[in-house]
């Protein structure tokens, strides 16, 4: 019998519709007249919503996850970009991405719609390459915001760092302006800051639902979910779906509705999953365990703050603390300050910080032990995560690791991956839950 | 003639263990070619950048994913092996990922009294990165002067800047005798110059260029040049590999190496008030690492023009296995080149490299290159 009761989420329909709609309404925004940009997922996508309400962005991680969940589509995206001579080790993002791009085909149907420019962050070495490929060959303006000044903690009293990124923000607006002949709009960036803030904290509220036993999510769900974050943290109806979200997950918390029936046993993974095998987190449920989250998950879209109790939670909009943002400058120093503070933004600079955040992870949220994949499709968020593993072992949290590839199919072994969540979960001292 | 600097790039250790004794100086371990040498100089530090050994390891697996390059894992085996025991600090100035995790490994499980990550700016092309470095540099320089106990005076920074722009200026005349028909030293030796300049005492080693600058003129080959080549790629020290494309009938005359032209190629401006501000902009402005050259391709040009004023008949494009930002400007960079009438050969690199099968695609690369004599 189970141990609790489970129910699916009511809003699933609407997340699958609300992303359907994003899709198309990149392809077909400039039959409404409408501006289609390109870059990633880590971008200040609240910036170009200055432009207008009819700007419809396309980030690239997104995009080629989802491509790597059409397995055939995807071989065929790898390999036109490895007979245009690309390296196979680069990442399966970006491989994915011009493979679309060199093929004309948009995963969604029809042909690849060809953005007016491309608006891009640099964090990771390809972040500033892969749209530097793409306006080559697309020949269209390409603008790169640098973000690597160091870690939060070392930011926010440094107004220097902050000044050199607004300073390339100011910039990027002369350079919006000019490639689209468009006047800005700062009130449309006011709004589109503060809807950053509302989603990207909301999602944190989302996941800190999550500490509860039973837990009222399991990870392979929250992809589809947090997914809206990496979209356009800026939208307004992707927010307004985090509210809604937050309602109904609340609610099956005071019930006491399980994503897994049989939980006993809460992991967490770390890095982009092998998307075209997510299975993986159902096999887990045979044990009775559930993968909570990570601090991908949790921390790629999410902004957290640690709390007066020293506990994690969402990170405080400036509207909740009355900080009023009226120009321009201030909304793009908000911007610049809310973002950089954001979880996964951290470990790029030291992979001790993410090891001290993936250990509070572990406790607050309650983990048995911690998968961590070995991402060969993604150096960024791969890194140091040897070293992360070494933190988490010594604090005494099992961890076993498996190597894959989130979106490089050919890379991922499905049966040895199999094979080592068994050994695991028998370190683990946990045997499948009969049927019965 | 070029004995000293054979010595100084063998035995790099001996001699930084060396210079400490004498000078009672200190000396800092830098990774990447970023990190602003005036101000160690200026601070009476030697600056000695990190290289591998080339030889396979098994010390680094447990901290590496095995996805990163093969440098900065070799890089990180000579700290946990011990080879840099004579550091007293580090400082990795940002450029790629790779090299980023080697530091940090490195300062975790290597005892080391100092250690800067110096925030370096990737959009060098931004107006915001002078200013934006300049603040770093001054906090780095704040942070030197902490850990040494002396203040860092304007003149300080004259010294570092002349120094530094001197060996540069030494290494700009020695380059020009590897132009013309009959280059007056082989690739093999610029590298033992080029490569050793960046961890000996720079007066040091400028005097020495000088000495062979005076010899040089008169100096008669006694091998053929044959193919004159350019090296594109990172980091590249490999004289095992340079040695044997060098056997096989062709000069390497330039580069575009961060531990060769990349290197030394600009200066700072000795003329301006604010010291910490020319440093930035000398940093800013160098040929660009692939890391930092977006969104326009500054390096394709440069290289090219490289090619052209050296004369070479081709290229060698060398790529650091897994190395992201090489990789991501390989296909554009040689069908530029292509398009430009230079030929290019792309070999992938390892800690060490697989001599035999590079003799021959290098030996048939040679032929292709040298059709036109054939026919």
């Amino acid at each position: 019998m189970a141990k609790y009761k489970t129910e699916p989420l009511k809003c699933w329909a609407k997340a699958k519709e609300l992303r359907d709609k994003y899709y198309q309404d990149y392809a077909t925004a400039h039959e409404r007249g409408g501006i289609r940009w390109t870059g990633g997922a880590w971008s200040f996508d609240a910036i170009p919503y200055g432009l207008g309400d009819d700007v419809y962005p396309i980030t690239g991680e997104p995009y080629a996850a989802s491509i790597a969940f059409n397995k055939e589509f995807s071989l065929k995206c790898m390999e036109a970009t490895e007979a245009k001579g690309w390296a196979r080790d680069l990442c399966s993002y970006m491989r994915n991405y011009w493979g679309s791009m060199y093929l004309n085909k948009y995963n969604f149907g029809g042909p690849y719609p060809k953005p007016t420019f491309a608006f891009q962050d640099h964090i990771c070495c390809s972040h500033a390459k892969w749209y530097q490929v793409v306006a080559e060959h697309e020949d269209i303006p390409y603008f790169n915001i640098d973000v690597s000044v160091g870690p939060y903690h070392l930011i926010k009293d440094n107004p220097q760092k902050i000044k050199y990124i607004v300073d390339q923000m100011h910039e990027s607006i002369e350079f919006l302006e000019k490639v689209t002949g468009r006047e800005y709009n700062d009130d449309k960036l006011i709004e589109a800051v503060k809807t950053d803030m509302r989603s990207t904290s909301t999602w944190a509220k989302i996941c800190e639902l999550n500490k509860n036993v039973p837990a009222p999510l399991e990870e392979k769900s929250m992809y589809s979910f947090y997914v809206f974050g990496t979209l356009s943290k800026a939208k307004k109806e992707f927010a307004d779906f985090y509210d809604e979200l937050y309602d109904e997950v609340k609610d099956r918390v005071d019930r006491g509705i399980a994503a897994v029936a049989n939980e006993r046993c809460r992991l967490m993974s770390d890095t982009q999953p092998p998307w075209g095998f997510l299975k993986v987190f159902r096999y887990l449920e045979k044990y009775g365990a559930i993968s909570v989250g990570s601090l991908y998950t949790f921390g790629l879209v999410g902004n957290w703050e640690v709390k007066k109790d020293g506990t994690w939670g969402a990170r405080e909009t400036y509207m909740e603390k009355g900080i009023e943002i009226n120009t321009r400058d201030e909304a793009l120093t908000a911007l610049a300050d809310w973002t950089l503070s954001r979880p996964e933004w951290q470990h790029f600079y030291d992979p001790g910080l993410k090891t001290e955040m993936m250990l509070r992870i572990a406790k607050e949220w309650k983990l048995t032990g911690v998968m961590l994949h070995l991402n060969r499709g993604c150096e960024g968020l791969s890194t140091g995560i040897m070293e992360n593993r070494l933190g988490l072992v010594e604090s005494g949290i099992p961890v076993m690791t498996f190597e894959g590839n989130m979106g490089d199919e050919r890379e991922f072994d499905l049966g040895r991956t199999m094979t080592r969540i068994d050994s695991f979960m028998e370190t683990l001292d946990l045997e499948p839950i009969s049927a019965d | 003639m070029f004995s000293k600097f054979e010595e100084w790039y063998r035995d790099r250790h001996d001699y930084a263990r060396a210079w400490k004794e004498k000078s009672s100086g200190k000396v800092f371990g830098c990774f990447c070619s970023y990190v602003p040498e005036e101000i160690l100089v200026a601070a009476n530090i030697l600056p000695v950048r990190v290289l591998g050994s080339h030889e396979p390891q098994d010390v680094t697996e447990p901290h590496l994913f095995g996805m990163f390059c093969p440098f900065c894992r070799d890089v990180l085996a000579q700290g946990l092996k011990g080879r840099y025991e004579y550091l007293d600090g580090i400082t990795l100035a940002q450029s790629c990922i790779h090299l980023r995790q080697a530091y940090r490994s490195w300062e975790q499980h290597v005892d080391q009294p100092f250690s800067y990550y110096l925030p370096h700016p990737m959009s060098v092309q931004s107006p915001a990165a002078v200013p934006y470095l300049r603040e770093e540099l001054e906090n780095y320089k704040k942070a030197v002067e902490e850990f040494t106990g002396s203040k860092i005076t304007n003149d300080d920074l004259d010294r570092g800047i002349r120094i530094l722009n001197e060996n540069r200026e030494a290494m700009h005349e020695l380059y020009k005798h590897r132009i013309g028909p009959e280059p007056k030293l082989s690739g093999k030796e610029a590298m033992w110059v080029t490569v050793s300049s960046t961890w000996i005492d720079k007066e040091e080693h400028t005097a020495e260029i000088r000495r062979v600058l005076k010899l040089i003129e008169e100096r008669e080959m006694d091998r053929e040049c044959g193919a004159k080549l350019m090296f594109v790629g990172s980091e590249n020290d490999d004289i095992e590999f340079i040695n044997m494309v060098e056997s096989v009938g062709a000069t390497v005359v330039v580069d575009d190496h961060c531990t060769g032209t990349r290197y030394f190629w600009n200066s700072t401006a000795d003329d301006m008030n604010d010291r910490i501000e020319a440093i930035a902009k000398r940093y800013v402005e160098r040929p660009a690492c692939p890391s930092k050259d977006h969104p326009v391709r500054t390096r394709f040009p440069h290289i090219l023009k490289l090619a052209k004023d050296f004369d070479v008949q081709g290229v060698i494009l060398i790529q650091q296995k897994f190395c992201d930002p090489h990789e991501a400007d390989m296909v554009p960079l040689r069908k530029y080149l292509e398009e430009n009438d230079i030929p290019c050969l792309f070999l992938e690199f390892d800690v060490t490299v697989p001599l035999g099968p590079f003799r021959i695609r290098v030996e048939a690369f040679l032929e292709m290159v040298g059709e036109e004599d054939l026919f």
